[in-house]
């Protein structure tokens, strides 16, 4: 067939992108990965407060939320999570340093530097999360 | 090292064609041959009628970008020896019309390129400048590496999201809007944010990474955009905080 074409009148041809273009790519799928992980980070929230809530409303309440929390549809939820909020929270500490130019009394600070400082800050703050808790 | 290669080019020639085809071509293979000097091959000796777009051969005309196996280069600085044996994938950039064979439609990122103002401002209620305004090297620093951009669309071309959001301003438009705003001769940066704070602007990148992975002259696109991002939340926190500012 004889495309309908005129030198005036060129004819692109637009590719289409695939519902599946994120699997192309090692980096496409971590970036879906990484805005899947938010989901995640959500349902995390929502079972911290759930726990705030079941502590506060004492012995009877805190119990069946421990009940409701180990069984193993709930625990194969909070793996998966916990899975997917670390893997969040170290996407993010890694491209932090992209998004921040920082200097010291004149001089741009090395990237590694940032995360590092980031991972620091990391470490000290679960540290102290869980020294207020365990003590 | 084998002394001749295969190039799979895709062709398209709307004239007869409704889809785009691959072509074989097998060129010698040599060591100091970039992948534009082996489609000059077929273009001088084997196919006339193969079409591309080339001017510097040296990665300042940013006119040679193709997806090589896959991957957004600038052809002038891709050499056939690391693709040995081969064969090697020449196709169009990616996110882009095609025209014919290799040759690409950029008409969109030419009307989105001028949007963010890449040029000098200077407000016109304030006097004009006596004599140069001079810039020390931190100054130059601020904004050097964003000036190396050559418009070669390349960060277009590995960015899926300008791909899925038609509107989206892009990698390059952005990094060269930080270009100026960083710039301390400049003040238009009140005029670029109405621009780029936008959801056609930096909030449509969801940091995909891929801009600043293709870019070959090292601007880190993803970089600006992000940065952009932490200035424009902080003007916006200030207009809300401090409104008789802002006016």
């Amino acid at each position: 067939m004889r495309a309908k074409y005129t030198e005036f009148q060129p004819r692109w041809y637009r590719r289409r992108m695939s519902v599946f273009w994120w699997m192309s790519r090692r980096s496409y799928l971590i970036f879906v990965l990484r805005e899947l992980s938010s989901v995640f980070v959500a349902w995390s929230v929502v079972f911290l407060l759930l726990l705030i809530r079941a502590v506060s409303q004492g012995g009877p309440e805190y119990q069946r939320f421990v009940h409701w929390s180990s069984a193993p549809g709930m625990l194969a939820l909070n793996v998966v999570a916990l899975a997917f909020v670390v893997f969040h929270a170290i996407t993010w500490f890694n491209l932090a340093p992209q998004a921040m130019s920082v200097r010291v009394r004149g001089k741009r600070v090395a990237r590694s530097r940032i995360a590092l400082a980031h991972y620091a800050a990391w470490a000290l703050l679960s540290a102290l999360a869980a020294w207020l808790i365990l003590e | 090292m084998a002394d001749h290669i295969i190039l799979q080019v895709t062709r398209y020639r709307p004239e007869r064609e409704l889809e785009p085809t691959t072509q074989d071509y097998e060129i010698p293979l040599r060591e100091e041959w970039a992948v534009l000097d082996g489609l000059n091959h077929v273009k001088d000796r084997l196919d006339g009628t193969l079409s591309y777009r080339w001017s510097c051969r040296m990665g300042i005309c940013g006119s040679c970008g193709m997806t090589v196996n896959g991957e957004p280069r600038l052809t002038c600085a891709t050499f056939l020896a690391d693709y040995g044996p081969g064969p090697i994938r020449i196709e169009p950039l990616r996110n882009f019309p095609v025209i014919r064979d290799l040759v690409v439609e950029i008409g969109d990122f030419m009307r989105k390129l001028p949007q963010v103002k890449p040029w000098l401002i200077h407000r016109e209620d304030a006097a004009a400048p006596e004599g140069e305004l001079l810039q020390t090297p931190a100054d130059l620093d601020e904004y050097e590496q964003y000036s190396m951009c050559i418009n070669c669309m390349l960060c277009y071309s590995a960015c899926p999201i300008v791909g899925l959001e038609e509107g989206f301003l892009g990698p390059a438009a952005i990094a060269l809007a930080q270009r100026y705003n960083l710039d301390s001769r400049d003040e238009g940066a009140h005029e670029r944010m109405e621009v780029l704070s936008t959801a056609e602007g930096v909030w449509a990148c969801t940091f995909v990474g891929e801009c600043t992975t293709a870019c070959p002259k090292g601007v880190d696109p993803a970089g600006a955009i992000q940065r952009y991002k932490l200035t424009a939340a902080t003007e916006s926190l200030k207009s809300f905080l401090l409104p008789w500012r802002s006016a």
